[in-house]
């Protein structure tokens, strides 16, 4: 069975090689920070089973030292000139979206073709992580076609990635960080503080007003925490489960999905939910970093406030 | 009561715009602390979580390739291919991504597309071709716009769209707390029931990408 180790070994060499063309690129006045960081990040992925949990917890202090001090420039690896660019564009033509759509179709085969093959008795993904592997298999095959297709320099995918790796910056790192703080929360029940406090301090005695507090209260858990995952849980222990199901018999299945999907309006409006709000700012090279979320937020309130509706017209039926 | 320190920290520290990775190791040590935990055994905790949680960062595999059709042309690519489509408009462009992106999602398949593999290379570039083949060529506040635009279309279709698929990580966690509650519940239900949030998120998002197109062309004089 091939499981996530492989993809994590993959990860790390290729860490690990961003750090050593950032250590040797003149170009980047604050190299060595990029090399060190993004050499911590393959040290973690290569040999983070092995570090202990003070030593992983020292790595990210590491990490987060780098990032806060500064230490980290953008590496500027020799690379096409904008006029070059158009020049290929016209050259290759429609051949250029093949290597990128190869990514989505591998992606596709890994996910049904691959994942419910069995070889001697054994799936041959690990079923639970079948999406990641599907996806770290389409971008070698993808990086393989692109070389073959596009004639592109051996080093490229290295250089290439590692321009794109340093766009992104130390905020590529924000949503792993993110999810080991939302495990230390969990540690300090911090779910059922503000649980508490919710249902202490508002009357849920109408119905509207119950649904719109668990509603509001799933977007704005998620928005503190980052994620639906960790706000859902304490929003229904709190509210959905005792008040709007028991009490007023409402249908666990409508108040579990709405409920949910009231969360994800609350991850279109923080900037906690790093790798779906920050990440691509940075992808994208926006001066704003949270322009993402400034252009999600009218989508989110309106459905929001539609969420409530729906549950409460669906629910009680 | 103390424990909510942590939360406070992160709200704070995001807003007076302390690096975030700095903000995030110090609501990490003052929730740890305030619970009554040693720093040693905050630094582990927080480091174990950090390690069982290394596949979030894996997904950046992606980039060699995208940094690779980047550097042979695919954004200037993509950007003359739309402007050869004279009739598709930024509004409507955005429109046919979302459908695509709530259907695929729905059907399982969250990460055929994504920040990284696709609206940075592809769909980015195609919007801003589709307003400058109406209007000429875009000023900086403008080309942000349309970008942020195109990275929230990708968001939202994702969004409301992977939670019609039964076997997505949320619909698990609800069936299985619920389970735990004594509640047993079939994950199609649950599926089911996010279908009308879907498409009122789908008509919400539609009709915005609508005025947004016709801000552009009216700002623009055009």
């Amino acid at each position: 069975m091939i499981k996530l180790s492989a993809v994590y070994v993959l990860a790390g060499l290729v860490f690990a090689a961003f750090a050593v063309l950032s250590a040797l690129d003149r170009n980047n006045s604050r190299r060595f920070g990029n090399a060190a960081f993004w050499g911590l990040v393959a040290l973690s992925f290569l040999a983070g089973d092995a570090l202990g949990d003070l030593g992983n917890g020292i790595l990210v202090l590491g990490l987060a030292g780098i990032a806060g001090l500064g230490l980290l420039g953008r590496g500027q690896p020799a690379t096409t000139s904008p006029e070059d660019r158009k020049a290929l564009a016209a050259r290759f033509g429609d051949r250029l979206f093949i290597p990128a759509l190869t990514l989505p179709v591998v992606v596709a085969f890994g996910v049904l073709v691959l994942k419910p093959l069995e070889l001697g008795g054994q799936p041959l993904l690990d079923p639970k992580q079948a999406t990641l592997l599907s996806l770290a298999l389409a971008a070698v095959v993808a990086v393989a076609v692109a070389l073959w297709l596009l004639r592109q320099p051996w080093i490229s995918p290295l250089q290439e990635g590692r321009r794109l790796m340093d766009t992104v910056g130390w905020a590529a790192l924000l949503p792993q960080m993110l999810a080991a703080l939302g495990a230390i929360f969990a540690l300090a029940g911090v779910g059922q503080q503000v649980g508490d406090l919710v249902t202490t301090w508002i009357p849920m005695d109408a119905r509207l007003t119950a649904v719109a507090v668990y509603c509001l209260g799933m977007a704005g858990f998620t928005m503190i925490m980052g994620n639906a995952f960790a706000a859902f849980p304490v929003m229904t222990a709190g509210i959905g489960l005792p008040i709007l199901m028991q009490r007023f018999g409402g249908d666990p299945a409508v108040v579990a999905s709405i409920g949910m999907l009231s969360g994800f309006c609350g991850t279109l409006m923080t900037p906690l939910a790093a790798n779906f709000n920050l990440v691509p700012a940075a992808l994208l090279e926006l001066k704003d970093r949270n322009a993402v979320i400034k252009a999600q937020i009218p989508t989110a309130l309106p459905l929001l406030i539609a969420n409530i509706g729906l549950m409460h017209v669906l629910a009680f039926r | 009561m103390l424990t909510l320190l942590g939360v406070a920290t992160v709200v704070v520290g995001f807003a007076v715009r302390l690096n975030p990775l700095l903000v995030v190791t110090l609501a990490a040590f003052v929730t740890g602390l305030a619970a009554g935990l040693t720093p040693i055994a905050v630094l582990e905790a927080f480091g174990k979580a950090f390690n069982d949680n290394r596949f979030v960062t894996a997904a950046y595999l992606v980039l060699p390739v995208i940094g690779v059709v980047e550097r042979a042309g695919l954004q200037e690519r993509a950007r003359a291919l739309i402007g050869r489509f004279r009739g598709v408009s930024v509004g409507p462009f955005l429109i046919g991504y979302l459908a695509f992106r709530q259907i695929t999602s729905a059907l399982g398949l969250t990460s055929i597309a994504g920040h990284a593999q696709s609206v940075r290379p592809m769909v980015a570039p195609m919007a801003e071709g589709a307003v400058e083949a109406r209007t000429g060529p875009l000023d900086e506040p403008t080309r942000q716009d349309v970008r942020a635009m195109a990275s929230a279309t990708d968001n939202i279709g994702l969004f409301f769209g992977e939670d019609i698929f039964i076997a997505i990580g949320s619909i698990l966690l609800m069936v299985g707390f619920l389970a735990t509650s004594g509640i047993v519940i079939d994950p199609l239900h649950l599926s089911l029931w996010a279908i009308p949030t879907a498409i009122v998120a789908f008509i919400l998002h539609a009709a915005r990408l609508l005025l947004f197109d016709r801000r552009l062309r009216r700002g623009r004089g055009a």
